[in-house]
């Protein structure tokens, strides 16, 4: 880890769905404002300033986290998988279809985080009841849907990757690690 | 006509549960949010907010602030103070409006947390920020302003010096004779005082605007994460002088409104000024915790409400009077929202006489507008509490109460002079009772008060309707306001036969993409698949009113039936010509033109959108290409309606509110999607329960903002809301062509009520006649100990 006293630019080599980067940044700067402004990965998003909302949330080396609540400079080193690395050249991921088929999206701004968080959720649990699929994305706020239809879509893809034989529904990188 | 369409048994695209053409983008982050826009030499801008609730402003100075690494410039409010005028308010809504001056930045006082002092304009995010703390400001403090009551006392501090008692309007209206009401041998009457809190509407995307200018020719382009860019266009032409013509309003993907981005915001007039200034593309997106100072608040009224009725439950006379709180300042609509309710505190309700008053009045608190409803929740939940107390007072079953009262015949014209079109109460309400099981829950409640259960149940009944469709643009112009509520739309066949649909509506999640194309492929016959919908751009769809009041379906829907409508009629004429037929004789079926008994003679709307295109060979006279615009004024409102229940478990020991069983049944008319209208009742189903189980914003004795963060205010996660049975009749308005009645705010007008009486409803056998929102644990715990000690209100 670099020093937290360090006032000057920080070297961060971070892999963003599965390409390189290497970049200078401010210590202080937030991983998701890399992710933004740095990057142009503008797919997440930002939602809040204290960790409530989850709109931010990513992967990084398969497990969730709120890249508004980690530095840049935190993600050096690691593997970090956005909404935007979720589809892969056979299309997309079960969460994208089965939130799609089911309507758990309306504005779609928490949608990104929801995805990556149900994700995460599936991976540790991949046949969930209702609740569990409630409580486990309870850091993730919606303000369109009353998340009756984001729980009908998380059992959907959890129920799709069931047939298809799959262990769950995780991320290439939550497969990798 | 009542019963569900089920999808199979339409042979149109409207009633089918299309899937969103909205959702690929949305869901692989391929978006456009505002603050998405990066523009080569973009500047960042911050904005220095007052801590104070109310203080004079002795001193500005920003000189350190210019000098800091990365900063472009810094302005005071009084620098500025020339590039702009006060921010406009749309609705004189009383001859005594008080409309004092609003700057977009503070130059004399300032009179909210939040309200701006200064600006800063720096290379990035984090170097702004930083620029704000080396703003030195010197405040002289004056009192806060917070209580309503005590804001019209003598000798309280004026939040406006020249606006007496801080009063900003009175408004009084009667329809019939309330007090003769009270006449009656055995008339009961009811008296509540209802608080109806004020909250924080919480779109998931924070506000952001970007300014783009061209110094050569004054052009500007403006991207900004509103609900109305028609109305930010010509509200930014008006205040600045900027020529309208120059401006082009973009609002890109919109991440919610609710109502929160239905105004003209101080930073979308201080952003293009900074970027024509500077001549540089200049952004600025607000934090959450910013957002909930610089953002509108919603609701936020003390409710007086009366009613009589005869001693058998024959509803007579209905009096309600309001206070409501303006907050500092007035912002686009702020004066005319608690208003916009005062036709629906009857309810579907046959009351003879109603007298209805409000004043309005200035606080030192964040500006209150349009939250999803905007005034008609506020109105059901006063109706729809009042009625349960009403059937408490004389102990008749509520429901039965309600059935005893409502409306049955239709057309009916109400007290208040509104004709309700269509609807059907009673089978709403059969399929609820159906849907909720509601005599084995009123058996299960009974049996928990029997055997002194500690966790009883309480059932909460809504029988809502709401006016929809706003709006009439005569109405408007008799009440004050400034514009006009007729949508627009273009329908255009492409010289390859698909077709594009521009409309002036701007959705922000309703999925206006989707459901118009339905619209527009039953009209044309073209495929859902052919046709794309475009919005939200002043260059794109220069002509439109934009997305609020449950409109865009049943204003601009409309349009687009116009539109579509005159592109058939041309293509009848284009078909009737290269068929050598009489048009009179040609017909339309799904986008096959034929004559009349004449098999084999036909032309499909794509080959004569070509033939239109190219027009070689068109009818004397008639101009090329299959186009047409068309502009829809409604005559009347619609009227959707619905009865909402709730069945929710109270822990007396705790104090803690589960909801049990929520059940929906709404009538909005035709359904052109039913998925997409069930998500809709989903969404606002759950933000009218947030009002009455979790949300208040509060402030402290100061005129701090207390519930300032996320940490602060309760906005529900998925754990702390229930699933929702949801169900409908349809009832087609008989008003327009469509047959629809409005969807985005039924379910949070319906539910608020809903839940608050089902506390209620529990706990009423341990003598606790009230309780005002959030019905918190605490809230709820200490209600109940009142009671216990006799102390119940």
């Amino acid at each position: 880890m670099p020093e937290t006293t360090t006032r000057g630019p920080l070297r961060v080599s971070v892999t963003v769905d599965g390409v390189a980067h290497t970049d200078e940044v401010e210590p202080r700067l937030l991983l998701v404002h890399y992710l933004r402004d740095r990057l142009g990965k503008v797919g997440t998003v930002v939602g809040c300033d204290t960790s409530n909302c989850g709109a931010c949330t990513v992967h990084v080396d398969g497990h969730s986290a709120k890249s508004c609540t980690m530095l840049a400079v935190q993600a050096d080193g690691h593997d970090v998988t956005t909404i935007e690395g979720m589809a892969d050249g056979s299309g997309w991921h079960p969460l994208q279809t089965a939130f799609h088929e089911n309507h758990a999206l309306q504005c779609g701004y928490c949608t990104p985080g929801m995805i990556m968080a149900a994700a995460d959720l599936l991976k540790h649990n991949p046949d969930p009841s209702d609740d569990e699929i409630r409580d486990g994305l309870e850091g993730n706020l919606c303000r369109c849907t009353g998340y009756h239809n984001i729980v009908k879509a998380v059992r959907a893809a959890a129920e799709s990757a069931d047939a298809a034989g799959a262990p769950s529904a995780t991320t290439e990188a939550g497969a990798a690690s | 006509m009542t019963g569900t369409v089920a999808p199979e048994e339409t042979a149109g695209e409207v009633g089918r549960a299309r899937l969103r053409k909205e959702d690929p983008r949305l869901l692989t982050g391929q978006t456009t949010w505002t603050d998405n826009v990066a523009l080569p030499g973009m500047l960042y801008c911050a904005i220095l907010r007052s801590p104070m609730a109310h203080a004079r402003i002795t001193r500005v100075d920003v000189s350190a602030a210019k000098d800091l690494p990365g900063v472009v410039d810094a302005f005071t409010g009084a620098d500025l103070a020339g590039s702009w005028s006060t921010l406009p308010t749309a609705w004189a809504v009383s001859d005594d409006l008080a409309t004092p001056p609003h700057l977009p930045l503070a130059t004399d006082k300032v009179r909210y947390v939040g309200d701006g002092v200064a600006v800063v304009v720096a290379e990035s995010r984090y170097a702004a920020a930083d620029a704000l703390e080396a703003i030195d400001v010197d405040y002289d403090p004056l009192p806060a302003v917070v209580d309503m009551a005590a804001a019209q006392a003598d000798g309280a501090p004026l939040v406006h010096d020249d606006v007496p008692a801080n009063r900003c309007f009175t408004y009084r209206e009667d329809w019939g004779d309330y007090e003769a009401t009270k006449q009656g041998a055995g008339v009961v009457t009811v008296t509540r005082r209802y608080v109806n809190q004020r909250v924080i509407p919480n779109a998931m995307e924070p506000r952001s605007v970007v300014a783009s200018y061209v110094p050569a020719t004054d052009e500007l382009t403006l991207w900004t994460a509103t609900q109305v860019p028609h109305f930010v266009r010509i509200f930014l032409a008006l205040n600045t002088g900027w020529p309208e013509q120059k401006i082009r309003v973009i609002a890109p993907d919109v991440g919610g409104g609710f109502g929160s981005k239905l105004d003209v915001y101080a930073e979308e007039i201080i952003v293009p000024v900074l970027a024509r200034r500077l001549g540089r593309p200049v952004k600025w997106t607000e934090s959450r915790s910013e957002g909930y100072l610089a953002t509108i608040h919603g609701r936020d009224l003390v409710q007086e409400a009366e009613l009589t009725m005869t001693p058998d439950g024959d509803v007579l006379g209905l009096k309600v009077e309001l206070t409501a709180d303006m907050g500092a300042y007035l912002q686009l609509l702020t004066p005319s929202i608690p208003l916009l309710g005062r036709y629906m505190y009857p309810g579907i309700y046959r009351f003879g006489t109603h007298s209805f008053s409000c004043q309005g009045i200035f606080t030192t608190k964040t500006p209150t507008d349009a939250y999803r409803g905007a005034g008609r929740p506020e109105a059901t939940y006063v109706i729809e509490r009042l009625m349960d107390d009403a059937a408490a007072e004389i102990g008749m079953e509520p429901l039965e109460f309600r059935r005893r009262n409502w409306i049955t015949d239709f057309p009916y014209t109400t007290v208040v002079g509104l004709e309700y079109d269509s609807g059907d109460y009673e089978a709403a309400t059969a399929k609820a009772q159906e849907i909720f099981g509601y005599d084995a829950l009123r058996a299960e409640q009974a049996s928990r008060v029997e055997r002194g259960d500690a966790v009883r149940l309480g059932i909460g009944i809504s029988t809502y309707t709401e006016m929809c469709g706003l709006a009439p643009s005569r109405w408007l112009g008799r009440t004050g306001y400034v514009a006009g509520g007729w949508e627009a739309a273009s329908v255009r066949i492409l010289p390859t036969g698909h077709a594009e649909v521009v409309v002036g509506t701007s959705p922000h999640g309703q999925a206006h993409v989707t459901t118009f194309a339905q619209v527009a492929s039953d009209a044309l016959g073209i495929p859902f698949d052919d046709i794309d919908v475009l919005h939200g751009d002043t260059a794109t769809a220069p002509i439109g009113l934009d997305t609020y009041g449950s409109r865009s379906l049943a204003v601009g829907g409309v349009a687009i039936m116009k539109a579509a409508g005159k592109v058939v009629d041309k293509a009848r004429r284009v078909a009737a010509h290269l068929l050598e037929a009489n048009p009179d004789d040609v017909e339309h079926v799904a986008g096959t033109f034929r004559v009349k008994g004449q098999p084999g003679t036909e032309k499909t709307i794509q080959e004569l959108a070509f033939a239109a295109f190219a027009a070689h060979d068109l009818p004397e006279g008639l101009e090329p290409v299959l186009a047409a615009d068309a502009v829809h004024d409604p005559d009347v409102f619609s009227y959707p309606h619905g009865t909402h229940l709730c069945a929710v478990e109270v822990d007396t020991e705790t104090g803690f509110v589960t909801i049990r069983k929520y059940a929906a049944v709404d009538d909005v008319g035709t359904v052109v999607n039913p998925t997409v209208v069930e998500g809709q009742v989903h969404g606002g189903v759950a933000q009218g329960v947030a009002q009455a189980l979790y949300e208040e914003a509060v402030y402290d004795a100061d005129g701090n903002l207390t519930t300032g963060t996320m940490v602060d205010y309760l906005v529900p996660a998925a754990p702390d809301l229930p699933p929702w049975d949801v169900g409908r009749t349809e009832t087609p308005s008989t008003t327009n062509p469509l047959g629809v009645k409005g969807v985005g705010e039924t379910g949070t007008i319906a539910s608020t009520p809903a839940v608050v009486n089902a506390v209620l409803d529990a706990l009423r056998p341990l003598g606790v006649t009230g309780i005002d929102m959030p019905c918190s644990p605490e809230r709820v715990w200490r209600a109940i100990q009142a009671a216990r000690t006799g102390g119940a209100r």
